[in-house]
């Protein structure tokens, strides 16, 4: 797990990329990988390399070539199942150096070349140099765990893993992207290849792009989420599925563990698919299991009675961190900072602030149930979905909506109010079952509010752009799947891929240098996963019921049976109570939203009063609506976005680097007036 | 109260919380939940704000989207209520 760099010029009319420059772009993304460092260059080529040393730690050292020295790699992430790849291409005739992940792919872009990345199992963002066809292949992980930002501009192309280590080059424009942040502000993350920042492109999740020494580019992307279409048999029952699930999630769970030479710990939210993770992990290593929980001062969020349950039953090391609305609100500049795009949730908060617990605590890396609920149908989104499914054959039926008071068990205590006005808001739409999007389109709508408050001028550039929808890019077969695949498929492309796994997953984690590993998002078990008929997901409207079944004797049946339990955090309400940062009042200012120009001042400064006046007692009880939840944070974390990345006030000065790992291949007198 | 001033108050709480600008336009029929101007704990402010300015007690039987989706729903409703308060 690391960070890589690095600046190749397609066209031969640019000198080589200064050796300084490559530095200050290692540096600027130094956390990701502190153990070492590492520089290639040669005439058109520099990579860059920070090294956070998982496995091979003697001998694993980067940038990495194959045995002649004209294929040059660095890479961050893992390849779990380089073990068996390696034997397989020794078989071919390979020789190794190495007893490192990276060098397999290496060899194994030599035998298979781009369709090497399908034999992946793992997480990973890559850039492959070939100094003899100056070819670079640059690729990412099929969900898009670890990430990659691409700029290309005159015959010249910059790639890292952050957008940051790009911006460390002074010559590169600074500017937000209109239309990823029209996408952020509906699916809460821009898709790639969009980015927030104009004139820089995130690598598709699943892709491989190639430059030939032409200037050429072409992009392939080699894998997607797939479903069976719904006529097909499934072959197994539910006792075989649940039996051959359990295998693929120990495998899978093993791999995380033992293919490392650090010790693996593990995240315990207190829900089913991190208990049923950490007790795979604990399962799979003797010694001392570490398990980490993030607990909080506000009650509703609050879960450490499962959290401590599961600890027990896996007698693990366990760490608990409280987290309070004002450590939100004091960490939330560094957090934007890392996640590079806006959120509109603090969620992110408190994971930022647990990774450094876990890195104080000596650990490096962490398992995490991240995934299971878009693989296996636990979200409320999913069964949301199949009600107003039903209800939309029968809209003038009083009873199919009364299903909503079995998802929200407070519904059917609420005063009418509450519900007959959830009901209003579930009802929009339902004239659209069937069509694509119609699972999406309640969260999509409330999220597309925010948008309001956009500056005149920013709506009119949006609108005048051509929409870059979601919809308007699915796969061929995507209408013969069921619903739930549809849904399930949306899920993963927009959330999963480009805020939980990214703003909330590795950003978060690789803040503190420490690496997730996510065994629902292991090839195989997505595989299986994807191929499941519907109902051994969503039973009825019971969510991830074969995963309670793999689940059923090995953890708390509390846990299994608990109502579901979103993992929230206090949003609003940590910026605007009394003794509130004043970096917030600052930014929220008349003059720096002006200056900003994203949103309308007056607009924006009402949200803001109002939040203030709620939060100090005057105009109600201190609840917020999910609007102004959602609008003030979507609000802050852009002006920050903008005053970190636009006006440069988040970069970090440039660390002195020591290579340990040093290929320079420019000749000496090449080195006056290079670029 | 005359159901024109209440559409007025209505409109004028609607802009100052929930939209935050004079620029957009909600029509007198317009769908509040539907349009997403309002959410349902949006639309929970308003019940309090008319309760405060009008001076009516609503049951929460009453509390149901047909007479609080829109700007003229909720002004005849809240007409009717002080009609019956009267009666």
């Amino acid at each position: 797990m690391c960070g890589i760099a690095g600046i190749v010029n397609v066209s031969d009319r640019h000198a080589p990329p200064s050796a300084e420059l490559l530095t200050s772009m290692v540096s600027a993304i130094r956390y990701r990988g502190p153990d070492e460092y590492g520089l290639y260059r040669d005439m058109r080529a520099g990579l860059v390399h920070a090294r956070l040393s998982l496995i091979d730690l003697a001998t694993g050292q980067q940038p990495l070539a194959n045995e002649d020295g004209t294929l040059w790699i660095v890479f961050n992430g893992e390849i779990f199942n380089y073990v068996e790849l390696r034997q397989e291409l020794v078989t071919l005739g390979h020789r190794f150096r190495t007893h490192s992940d990276t060098e397999v792919i290496v060899h194994a872009y030599e035998e298979w070349g781009n369709g090497c990345f399908q034999k992946f199992n793992g997480q990973w963002a890559l850039a492959l140099w070939d100094s003899n066809a100056h070819r670079l292949v640059l690729s990412r992980d099929r969900i898009g765990v670890r990430p990659l930002y691409v700029r290309e501009h005159g015959g010249r192309v910059w790639f890292a893993s952050e957008v940051k280590a790009i911006f460390a080059d002074p010559s590169v424009p600074r500017e937000i992207d209109p239309g990823g942040l029209d996408q952020t502000f509906t699916y809460w993350t821009s898709l790639a290849p969009a980015s927030l920042f104009r004139g820089i492109e995130e690598l598709r999740p699943g892709s491989v792009r190639v430059y030939a020494s032409d200037g050429s580019m072409e992009e392939t992307v080699f894998w997607r989420p797939s479903y069976p279409v719904s006529s097909e048999e499934y072959p197994l029952t539910i006792d075989e599925a649940t039996e051959a699930l359990s295998e693929k999630l120990e495998l899978a769970t093993r791999l995380r563990m033992l293919r490392a030479d650090v010790p693996v710990g593990s995240y315990l939210s207190g829900g089913l698919d991190s208990s049923l993770t950490a007790w795979m992990g604990r399962k799979a290593k003797e010694g001392i299991f570490q398990t980490y929980s993030i607990r909080f001062e506000d009650a509703e969020f609050d879960e450490t009675e499962f959290q401590r349950a599961m600890a027990a039953t896996i007698d693990s090391s366990h760490q608990e961190l409280v987290v309070k609305r004002s450590d939100i609100a004091r960490v939330f500049p560094d957090v934007i900072r890392h996640t590079e795009c806006p959120v509109l949730r603090t969620a992110p908060a408190p994971l930022y602030l647990l990774s450094k617990l876990v890195r104080d605590s000596g650990i490096k890396a962490v398992l995490t149930g991240e995934g299971a609920d878009e693989m296996l149908a636990g979200y409320d989104i999913f069964r949301e979905s199949e009600i107003r499914q039903f209800w939309s054959r029968q809209p003038g039926s009083t009873m199919r909506p009364a299903l909503f008071n079995r998802l929200y068990p407070y519904l059917a205590r609420s005063p009418q109010q509450a519900k007959g006005m959830a009901l209003e808001f579930w009802k929009q739409g339902l004239d659209r079952a069937g069509m694509p999007g119609f699972s999406h389109d309640p969260r999509w709508r409330t999220t597309a509010q925010v948008k309001r408050f956009f500056a005149p001028a920013l709506q009119a550039e949006i609108a005048a752009r051509p929409p870059e929808d979601v919809l308007d890019d699915l796969p061929a077969e995507f209408g013969k799947w069921d619903s739930l695949a549809q849904a399930q498929y949306l899920e993963v492309v927009t959330l999963l891929s480009g805020y939980l796994i990214s703003s909330q997953g590795d950003r978060m984690l690789m803040a503190h240098s420490v690496e997730g590993r996510f065994p629902f998002l292991d090839a195989d078990v997505m595989e299986f996963c994807n191929g499941l008929p519907a109902s051994y997901k969503l039973a009825g409207l019971n969510e991830k019921y074969i995963l309670k079944r793999v689940a059923a004797g090995h953890i708390p049946d509390a846990i299994i049976r608990r109502q579901k339990q979103p993992y929230r955090a206090p949003d609003a309400i940590s910026f605007v109570e009394a003794g509130a940062p004043s970096y917030v009042a600052e930014l929220l200012s008349e003059g720096a939203l002006r200056d900003a120009g994203i949103f309308d001042p007056g607009a924006a400064r009402g949200l803001y009063m109002k939040c203030v006046a709620r939060a100090n007692g005057a105009g109600g009880n201190g609840v917020f609506s999910n609007a102004d939840n959602m609008s003030l944070v979507g609000l802050l974390s852009t002006q920050l976005l903008h005053h970190h990345f636009i006006r440069g006030n988040g970069d970090s000065p440039a660390a002195s680097i020591e290579y340990t790992t040093l290929i320079d291949r420019v000749p000496l007198q090449q080195l006056s007036g290079t670029a | 109260m005359t159901e024109d001033a209440i559409r007025t108050q209505v409109h004028g709480f609607i802009r100052k919380n929930f939209l935050f600008d004079d620029a957009t336009h909600v029509g007198d029929d317009q769908s509040l939940l539907g349009s997403g101007v309002v959410d349902s704990t949006g639309i929970l402010e308003l019940i309090s704000f008319l309760e405060e300015t009008c001076k009516v007690k609503f049951d929460d039987s009453e509390l149901v989207a047909d007479n609080f989706d829109s700007v003229n729903r909720i002004s005849a409703f809240v007409i009717k209520k002080i009609a019956q308060s009267k009666a």
